[in-house]
C-alpha cells in the first residue's frame, strides 16, 4: 500500500467539491490514517470545472503530484460528464459516484465504456429534502465514505456530528438537516453496496 | 559590538568594522571637518549686520552659530562655502572670497 | 506533548507564527500566501497572540516596515509570494546588508510571465543573491519546523542575517496533510526571547543603521556579510540539532535518501523531493540503485558538502524548478556543477528543468529521468542537457 487509496473529485467552482475533499481528509485523519487533500487550481470562478484530490494511506504520504489513476472518482455535477473525461485513468477495480437523479445503469452508458462499479446519488433531492437548499457536498461526502469504506457508518456519523457542531456553532438549525442528509445517503446507497 | 567610532577610519581592516557599518554614536558629523572642502569662503562683516537672522536658518550645514538671538562669526570647520547665506543677506554683511 | 493534527502548509506556518508570537508583522496579501497574514490577523483579533499587525499598501512597504521594526528592536516578519517578493527586491538587500535578523515566510509562486499563479521557484531564485538565508520545505511539517528554527538561526550573534522560509505554492501551501505540532511552551523555550544587543529605540545608546558608505568601507562591509553567511552553515546545523532534541525530527543542510550505495542520484528541492523519494523506493524494489539528495538549505550553498555526498555515485540529475534564460540550465544546476568541478568530483551531471508555473511532476517523470541516467552510464552516451520534463513538443505529447 505504497500510495494507498486515491480519490479524484470533479465539481464546479462554488459547489463545495474542494471542501468535500478537505472534509474527507478530516474524516480519514480521525481514523488514524495519513491523509492528503488538495485542490487543483485553474481559473477559480463560480461554475468553472474544478478538480480536487485525496490520498489516504497507512504510511506518510510523500507524493505531491496530481492523481492520474484514482481508485475512486466523485462527480459532484452531472453536467461535467459531457465536458470532462471523468473516468480518465480510473482503475477498473475502482468505482465512480455521480450526483444525478438517474440510475447507475443509465449513467454507465455515458462513461466512455468504463467497466468498474458505478453508483449514483441524487444529492440535489437529498439536500433539498433535508436542508431546503441544493448543497450537494454533504451527500457526496457521505457517498464517498460509504463507497470507499474509509470509515464505518456509525463512526462517520458520530465524527460528523462533532464536526458540524463545531462548524455550525452559530447556526445550529442546519446541523440536524446535514446529519439527515448523511444518513439518508448511506441508506439509499446500502442496497447497491451489498450487491457489489 | 558597540565600538568607539573614533577608532574607525579608512584604513581599518574589515574584521574591526562594525556589523552592517552601524554607527554607535550620535552627532558624529561634528567630528567630520567638512570645512576643508571649501573653495570659496563667506566673510562676516560685523558692522553691516543688523542681526535680522535671515542667514542662519538657510545655512545647509548649521555653520552660522546663534547665541542670545545674535549671530556670531562662521564655523569654518564645517562651512562648505556654498554662498547661500550671501544671497540671503539683505545688507551686504556677507561677502564671498576666493579660496579657504 | 506534541499534538497530531492535519493542516495545510499555510495553516502550519501561521500556527508556527502564533506560537513564536513575534513583535511586528507588516504584510500585504498575494496568492498563494494570502492565508498566512489572514490567519495571523485572525489569531490576533481573537486574542491568541499579541503581534502588532500592520496592513501596508504594498510589498515594498511590508519589507521596509519589517526592516524598520527589526532595526527598532522588534522581532519582525512578513509573508509573500511571486511578484510580491519581486517588489521587495531593493529592501531584501537592505535587510541583509543592515544585518537584520528578520524572517520572511515565502510561498513559492512563479514570476510572470505568462501571468500564472502556480508554483515554481523563480521568485526565491530571483532573490538568491540578496544575502538572505534560504531554507526549503518538502511538506507542511517541514514548513512548520523550518519556521520555528528561523529566528534562532537569524538572531545568532555570528549570523545576524534575514531568513527566508520557502514552501511550494498550492502544492504544499493548500494541501491538507498530517502534521505533528509542538506545544506552545516548547516552541517558546526553543525560540527564546529576543534581546538585541543594539537597536534604535534604546535611549542613551545612539546608533545609526544603514549609513551611506563610501568605497573605502563598502567592500569591507560586504566581506563581513559574506563571512556571516558562511558562519550560518554551522549555526543552521546547531539549531537543527537542538530542534531534533525537542521534536525528534532531524534536519541538515540537505537530506540524503538511500544514497549510500546509489549509482544515480536526483538532486532536488521542495515538494517534488517527496515524489522523487516515492519513485526511488519503487525503482529500488525493481533492483535499481538510485537515491535522492533533497537540498534544504540553498543559501548558504553547501558546495563542498554536496560534492562529497555525490562523490560515490556515477551520475546526478540536477532538477531546476526555475528557468533563468542563460542558455545553460537553471541556477541549481550551475551551482552544483561548479561545486563538483571545484571539488574534483567529475561524475556525469545532467540538468533538467521541471515543474515550471505549476506543471505537474510525477513519479513517472522520476522513473524516466533515472532510466535515462542509467542508460547513458551503461552505454557511455551523453544525455541531452537542460531538457524540459513533461514538455509538449512535436511528436511528444505532454
Amino acid at each position: 500500500m505504497s500510495q494507498g487509496l486515491e480519490i479524484r473529485w470533479h465539481g464546479r467552482g462554488g459547489q463545495g467539491a474542494k471542501t468535500a475533499a478537505l472534509l474527507l481528509a478530516d474524516v480519514a485523519f480521525k481514523t488514524g490514517a495519513n491523509v492528503q487533500g488538495f485542490p487543483e487550481y485553474g481559473p477559480e470562478r463560480m461554475g468553472a470545472p474544478i478538480t480536487a484530490y485525496n490520498r489516504i494511506s497507512r504510511d506518510r504520504i510523500r507524493v505531491h503530484s496530481n492523481i492520474y489513476t484514482p481508485d475512486l472518482v466523485v462527480v459532484v455535477d452531472e453536467t461535467l460528464l459531457h465536458s470532462v473525461d471523468v473516468t480518465a485513468g480510473l482503475k477498473e477495480d475502482g468505482a465512480i459516484i455521480v450526483n444525478t437523479p438517474r440510475t447507475a445503469t443509465e449513467i454507465a452508458g455515458l462513461l466512455n465504456g468504463y467497466k468498474g462499479r458505478v453508483y449514483t446519488v441524487d444529492a440535489r433531492r437529498i439536500s433539498v429534502d433535508t436542508l431546503g437548499k441544493n448543497f450537494p457536498n454533504s451527500p457526496m461526502l457521505a457517498a464517498a465514505v460509504a463507497v470507499s469504506r474509509v470509515m464505518d457508518k456509525e463512526s462517520f456519523i458520530r465524527e460528523m456530528r462533532t464536526s458540524y457542531e463545531h462548524k455550525f456553532s452559530k447556526k445550529p438549525e442546519v446541523i440536524e438537516g446535514n446529519m439527515k442528509a448523511l444518513t439518508m445517503t448511506f441508506e439509499e446507497l446500502e442496497p447497491y453496496l451489498k450487491q457489489a | 559590538m558597540r565600538t568607539d567610532v573614533n577608532r574607525i577610519n579608512e584604513s581599518t581592516p574589515h574584521e574591526e568594522l562594525t556589523e552592517g557599518l552601524m554607527m554607535f554614536a550620535g552627532g558624529t558629523s561634528k567630528s567630520f571637518n567638512t570645512g576643508e572642502w571649501r573653495t570659496s569662503t563667506p566673510v562676516f562683516i560685523k558692522e553691516k549686520c543688523k542681526q535680522c537672522l535671515l542667514c542662519a536658518p538657510v545655512c545647509p550645514d548649521g555653520s552660522i552659530p546663534v547665541k542670545d538671538s545674535k549671530r556670531d562669526d562662521f564655523d569654518y570647520d564645517h562651512c562648505k562655502g556654498c554662498g547661500i547665506c550671501e544671497k540671503a543677506c539683505p545688507f551686504g554683511a556677507i561677502e564671498m572670497r576666493e579660496g579657504m | 506533548m506534541p499534538k497530531k493534527d492535519r493542516m495545510s502548509g499555510n495553516e502550519a506556518v501561521a500556527y508556527a507564527i502564533k506560537q513564536v508570537n513575534p513583535d511586528v508583522m507588516p504584510a500585504f496579501p498575494i496568492t498563494p500566501s494570502t492565508e498566512i497574514p489572514q490567519l495571523v490577523s485572525t489569531y490576533i483579533a481573537n486574542g491568541q497572540m499579541d503581534t502588532e499587525f500592520i496592513p501596508v499598501e504594498s510589498e515594498h512597504s511590508s519589507m521596509s516596515a519589517t526592516i524598520g521594526a527589526e532595526a527598532a528592536g522588534a522581532r519582525s516578519l512578513t509573508a509573500t509570494s511571486s511578484c510580491g517578493l519581486a517588489l521587495m527586491w531593493e529592501e531584501l538587500l537592505l535587510a541583509a546588508s543592515n544585518r537584520m535578523p528578520c524572517v520572511l515566510a515565502l510561498v513559492n509562486r512563479t514570476l510572470s510571465g505568462p501571468i500564472n499563479i502556480n508554483c515554481d521557484h523563480s521568485d526565491s531564485m530571483g532573490a538568491r543573491d540578496t544575502g538572505w538565508i534560504q531554507i526549503y520545505a518538502e511538506d507542511n511539517q517541514e514548513a512548520y519546523d523550518n519556521f520555528i528554527q528561523a529566528y534562532p538561526i537569524a538572531e545568532d550573534k555570528n549570523v545576524h542575517l534575514p531568513v527566508m522560509i520557502c514552501q511550494d505554492g498550492f502544492i504544499t501551501s493548500h494541501a491538507v496533510q498530517n502534521i505533528e505540532l509542538l506545544d506552545d511552551d516548547t516552541v517558546k523555550d526553543f525560540v527564546g526571547t529576543y534581546e538585541p544587543e543594539e537597536y534604535l529605540l534604546n535611549p542613551g545608546k545612539p546608533v545609526s543603521v544603514g549609513p551611506y558608505s563610501i568605497s573605502n568601507y563598502a567592500m569591507e562591509a560586504k566581506k563581513n556579510q559574506e563571512i556571516a553567511m558562511e558562519n550560518s552553515k554551522e549555526v543552521i546545523l546547531r539549531v537543527a540539532d537542538a530542534f531534533e532534541r525537542v521534536s525528534g525530527r532531524r534536519y541538515g543542510l540537505f537530506e540524503e535518501y538511500r544514497t549510500e550505495d546509489a549509482d544515480h542520484i536526483m538532486l532536488i528541492m521542495g515538494s517534488a523531493a517527496g515524489t522523487a523519494k516515492q519513485a526511488c523506493d519503487d525503482l529500488r524494489d525493481k533492483g535499481m540503485k538510485v537515491g535522492v539528495l533533497k537540498l534544504r538549505v540553498f543559501r548558504p550553498f553547501p558546495a563542498a558538502e554536496i560534492a562529497k555526498a555525490l562523490s560515490g555515485c556515477k551520475s546526478v540529475a540536477i532538477m531546476d524548478r526555475c528557468e533563468c534564460y542563460n542558455g545553460n540550465g537553471g541556477p541549481l544546476s550551475m551551482e552544483v556543477c561548479s561545486a563538483l568541478y571545484k571539488n574534483k568530483v567529475l561524475i556525469k551531471a545532467v540538468s533538467y528543468m521541471y515543474g515550471l508555473a505549476g506543471r505537474d511532476f510525477t513519479v513517472e517523470n522520476v522513473y524516466e529521468i533515472f532510466n535515462e541516467l542509467d542508460a547513458s552510464v551503461k552505454n557511455d552516451t551523453e544525455p541531452e542537457q537542460y531538457r524540459y520534463i513533461g514538455l509538449r513538443s512535436q511528436g511528444v505529447p505532454g
